[in-house]
This record gives C-alpha cells, structure tokens and sequence, in this order.
C-alpha cells in the first residue's frame, strides 16, 4: 500500500530505503514507555494492549501482506496460552523458556496446518480457519484433565523474569515485559516485510495467479507466511498467560479470532503498525465504553466496522496518510 | 417397531429444513452477486421478533405473523441493500464481511436494547403442539410442520427458478453476470429481487425457529456459523446444494448431540471441514 515511484529505483535501493527508520517510528515506541510514569494505574491495561497488539501483528502478516483472511487465528494464541501454562506447571517456571516453547508449539501446528490453508482461496478458506478453530476450541473444551476445560486452567506460576522482576499486582513487570517481547518480535516482521520474501507476500495479496507465473512459488510463500504468523500469535498467547498467570478457554473463542480481525482493520491492514494502532484504539474504546454500558458494546464496534468499511477504507492509518499526503500537496 | 436411529433421522431432517430455509437465501445472493452478507441471520432475527410482537402484544395467530415475518424482513433488507450494500459489490471480501459483521453486531445491540437479553418464548397453537406415536416412534407434529414447510419452500423456489422468466435471469447471472449483462438482463434489480426474497425466507425460518431454539439477541451470530457452514459446504448459488448440506448438517447435529453429547457441536465442524477439504467448492458447487 505504499507508493512506489518508479524512477530509477532499483529493487534494492527500495528495500533501502524502507528499512530506514523514520523518526515517526522512533517517537511511536518511545510514546509507548510513557505509561509507566503517565498512567502507573493503567498498567495491566497497557500490558494487554501490548499483548494484543503482538497477535494482530501476527494476523497482519498473513491478512495485511499475503491477503489471507482467517477467523481461526485465535487457535494460535490459544495453543501458546495453553503451552506456556503447561509448561510452568510441567516443567519449570522460567518465562522465556516457557514463551519459547509456546512459540515451538504453536509453529509446529501451524506448519502441520498451513498445507490446508494453503490449497484453498475465498469463502472456503474463510469457513476452513473458522472451521479449525471452532474444533479445536470443542476439542480444548473436552480434554478436561489437560486443560481444565471451561474452569480454566489453574495452576499456573511464573518465576521473576530474569530472576529479579517478580510479575506484581500493578502490572510494571507484565507491563516492561510484554512491551520488550513486542519489540523484539515487531523487529524481526519488519525485518521480514522489507525482505524480497516480504515482497512476493504482497505479490501474492495483488494477484495470486501471477506469482507462480514469474517464478514465485506462492504455496510455499503462504507455507511459511502462515507458520511465522503462527509462531508470532502463539508467543503472544504465552505472554497473556504468563502475564495473568491464568488460562481460560475464552483464548480460543471465535470472539478472539473476530475481534482481532476487526482491530486490524480498524488499524490498518497491510502496515506494519497497523494492527499496533488498532489495538491500542480497540482496547481503550473497550475499556471506557464497557464501563457504561457493557451490553451494548458491540453496538460500537459493528458502528465502528461500518465506518471504517465506508468512509476509511484503508484503517485508521490509511486515512491519517491520506491526509497527510493532500496536506502536503496543497 | 422402528430403533430409535430412525427418531434421531426424523428430528435431524425437521432441523435441517429449519437451517434450509434460514440458509438458501444466502446461499443465492452469495452464488449471484460474490456477496457475502454475514448480517442474513440479523434479518432472520428481524422476523422472529416481527411474529414475537404480534403474538405477545397483538395476539395475532402463529400462522398469520408468518407471512409478516417474511414481508417484514424482505422490505427492511432492500432498504439495507439499497444504502449500504450497494457501493460494496466491487469491494473486496474482506470489506463486505467487515460491513456485513458490523451490521450484525449492531443487530444483536439493538434487539438487546428493545427486547433484553431474556429468551423469548411464543406459545404455537396446540395442534402444532405434542407428538403423534407412529412405528413405535414419538413424532412431533412441530417437527413435522417444518418438514412440510421446507418442502414446500424448495418446491415452490425450484419451481420458480426453473420455469419462470425471473427464475431463468437469476440462472443466467449465476452462471455468468457479465454475459447475462450483455444479453440486456438487467443483473442489479434481479439481484435486488433475490435478495429481498433471501431475507424473506430468512425472517420466516428466524420465526419457525423459536418454537425449537428459542429466540434472544445473539441468535444473530450464533446460527450465522450455521448458515455459513451450510452455504459452503452446499455450494454458492446451488438450492440442491443448500439442501443437501441442510440435511447433513442437522442430522450430524442432532445426532451428535444425541449419543456423543460430551463433544458438543464437535461432529458439525468436522463434516465440515471434512467436505470442505474434498471438495473445496462444495458438494453442488461449481467454482
């Protein structure tokens, strides 16, 4: 979705010159340490934004870039909210090992399950991720002595991050934690978007028959757009379970998958903050709005959706450059 | 003396007409015009209330709230199609589920707000009420009703797509919109047509279905999984298909919840997901 001029612009100076960081980009992630003085009350919000805004990330790669639009995606983070619980009552306590083994699992299955998203396009790829999700949320639901089904999981427990931030009631370590994972993961799909794989993801979004035309196997390219997309939400999981120290079967609801689509779009889709942004938005809006009156919640966010399809086609982000580009013009 | 496997087939069937006729509307918009309208089962919702209304504050009969529930769907949906849908026919998927979602929330909020968040139960007349023992078997006279009405539905759609002007447009613009362009059929106002007559069928099985599901807010998203599992595992555009797959899907249901009652709606999504897998467009489908 960015403009690509087209004078004597090399594919390599283009990969250049988007993976120059802006200083846009630099006063974005130094806004986000502000709730630590700003807003010290808000932490455990802040630390689900964070959270949040990791699994849209997620879902960014393979709706925003490859045009695959799934509504299973939670079973992703389910699997990682579910790994990294087991694995600290399992195992041991320590959360980067436990975040990795989230991210092992939740890679494994999605790889094992990309060979079927891959075969398929349109409203049958929509109902086939809708469809693994659901079973695999009655499948959770049903493994009561692994999972403790409906009850949630309880057990779970979590050593200090590097042995000195104990996770506390405030959420600063949830909070200083989530936030650097988030970091780390958000540098490597930047890196990964302004790669030439990157590129054919986009390719594929554009015109999915092309691709194998000049050269682009786009199987494989969804292959493993979908497993790294799987690894990313399955990190994002763990992390909501290590922070909460709790895991409920609601990680793997159709509610999750949906709403994530929606705080992508909301955001932006096809940027790589987009799913950032919309997080953010989403979550506030929940966080005032639900106070009022919690039942009419979704009356806002199916208003919102209307909107953003009518007036914003491309999220909040689309429209602010929008903006900024006529701004510049006049 | 019939074993009670043939009980299970007769309450699965009913179910299935019940999500035939909630889903074939669906089914012919989408096969017709790409569209995809997750907001169907608000409409349906739309028709339960209608015959909910009449009944409780009225006290009309069952039977005559029904052609309402149908007029009132179909009138509120050509509204709805005409301000908001219409700019979305070239858009992407995507956008038209966005859209479409959105609506649909908003459907559950409002209802919400009018009616609560309580069921709301309607008394059928007592004819339609209790069972009839044939074969050793309890039939229910509901269930049966509904099967007769489900026939009656695809009888008269069939007859009406296949031996009418109107029915043959519809063909021509599934099979090929912009050869049916060229030949002068003008696609957008027999699209209107069908879907006001999608959301029709919709309202009335959202009325039929209080009596076996009951009726509160979330009936809106709760059986659009339904339809959407029907309308693809069916086939776009295909009566046949949405039949069939009506069919399997209610007597998977029933009989899963019947003797594997811990896995819950486990065996719908695995018939689905397994037909889907063999054939991608459907057991009818084409594309």
């Amino acid at each position: 979705m960015t403009q690509i001029s087209t004078t004597s612009l090399t594919p390599q100076l283009y990969l250049q010159r988007q993976t120059r960081w802006r200083p846009i980009e630099i006063v974005f992630w130094a806004a986000t340490l502000l709730p630590f003085w700003l807003f010290p009350t808000y932490l455990s919000l802040a630390s689900q934004i964070a959270i949040t805004g990791l699994f849209a990330l997620s879902l960014d790669l393979i709706l925003g870039y490859a045009g695959i639009v799934s509504l299973g995606h939670a079973a992703f983070f389910g699997i990682g909210a579910y790994t990294a619980g087991l694995f600290s009552k399992f195992v041991w306590g320590e959360p980067f090992s436990g975040l990795v083994a989230a991210a092992a699992v939740a890679g494994i299955v999605g790889y094992a399950s990309s060979f079927i998203i891959s075969r398929f396009r349109h409203l049958t790829l929509i109902m086939i991720t809708l469809g693994l999700g659901l079973l695999l949320k009655e499948a959770a639901n049903s493994a009561h002595w692994l999972t403790g089904g409906s009850d949630g999981l309880q057990g779970v427990s979590i050593d200090p991050v590097l042995g000195l931030f104990k996770f506390d009631l405030y959420g600063r370590t949830a909070y200083g934690y989530s936030l650097a994972v988030l970091f780390v993961v958000f540098l490597c799909a930047r890196r990964i978007i302004n790669s030439p794989f990157g590129l054919a993801l986009r390719g594929i979004r554009e015109n999915v028959v092309r691709m194998p035309a000049i050269g682009a196997d786009s199987r494989a390219h969804i292959r493993k757009v979908y497993t790294i997309a799987a690894i990313i939400a399955g990190i994002a999981g763990g992390l909501l379970t290590q922070t909460t120290q709790t895991v409920a079967l609601e990680v793997l609801s159709f509610e999750r998958s949906a709403d994530v689509v929606v705080m992508l779009v909301l955001g932006g889709a096809g940027r790589l903050y987009g799913g950032l942004i919309g997080a953010t938005v989403y979550m506030i809006a929940r966080d005032q709005f639900s106070g009022i009156a919690p039942q009419y919640w979704y009356f806002w966010i199916g208003a919102l959706l209307v909107i953003v399809v009518t007036l914003l086609p491309n999220g909040i982000l689309g429209g602010l450059s929008r903006l900024i580009r006529r701004w510049r013009r006049s | 003396m019939l074993p009670p496997v043939f009980g299970v087939l007769f309450d699965g069937i009913a179910y299935g007409m019940l999500l035939f006729v909630l889903s074939v509307g669906m089914s012919v918009t989408l096969g017709l015009m790409n569209f995809v309208n997750l907001a169907h089962c608000a409409f349906a919702m739309l028709g339960a209330y209608v015959t909910v209304v009449l009944m409780k504050d009225f006290h009309w009969n069952f039977f005559v709230t029904l052609p309402m529930a149908f007029a009132v769907s179909a009138l509120v949906s050509v509204a709805v199609e005409r301000v908001l849908y219409r700019r979305l026919y070239r858009a992407s998927d995507l956008d038209q589920v966005l859209l479409t979602i959105g609506l649909a929330f908003m459907s559950v909020a409002i209802a919400a707000w009018f009616f609560g968040t309580t069921q709301q139960p309607i008394s059928v007349p007592s004819y339609l009420r209790g069972s009839i023992s044939l074969l050793g078997l309890d039939l229910g006279v509901y269930r049966m009703f509904l099967i007769a009405v489900g026939i009656a539905v695809t009888v008269l759609l069939v007859l009406t797509l296949e031996h009418t002007r109107f029915g043959a447009q519809v063909r021509a613009a599934v099979d090929n919109q912009r050869m049916a362009r060229g030949l002068g059929i003008d696609v957008d106002r027999t699209f209107a047509v069908t879907f006001a007559l999608g959301s029709g069928l919709a309202g009335l099985g959202g009325a039929l279905a209080i009596e076996i599901v009951g009726l509160d807010p979330q009936f809106a998203l709760i059986y659009l999984v339904y339809v959407l599992i029907i309308v693809s595992v069916g086939g776009l555009g295909s009566i046949a298909g949405s039949f069939a797959a009506a069919c399997l899907i209610g007597v998977s249901d029933i009989a899963g919840k019947y003797y594997v009652p811990q896995l819950g709606s486990f065996l719908i999504y695995l018939v689905m997901v397994a037909v889907l897998m063999w054939r991608p467009a459907g057991l009818f489908g084409r594309r």
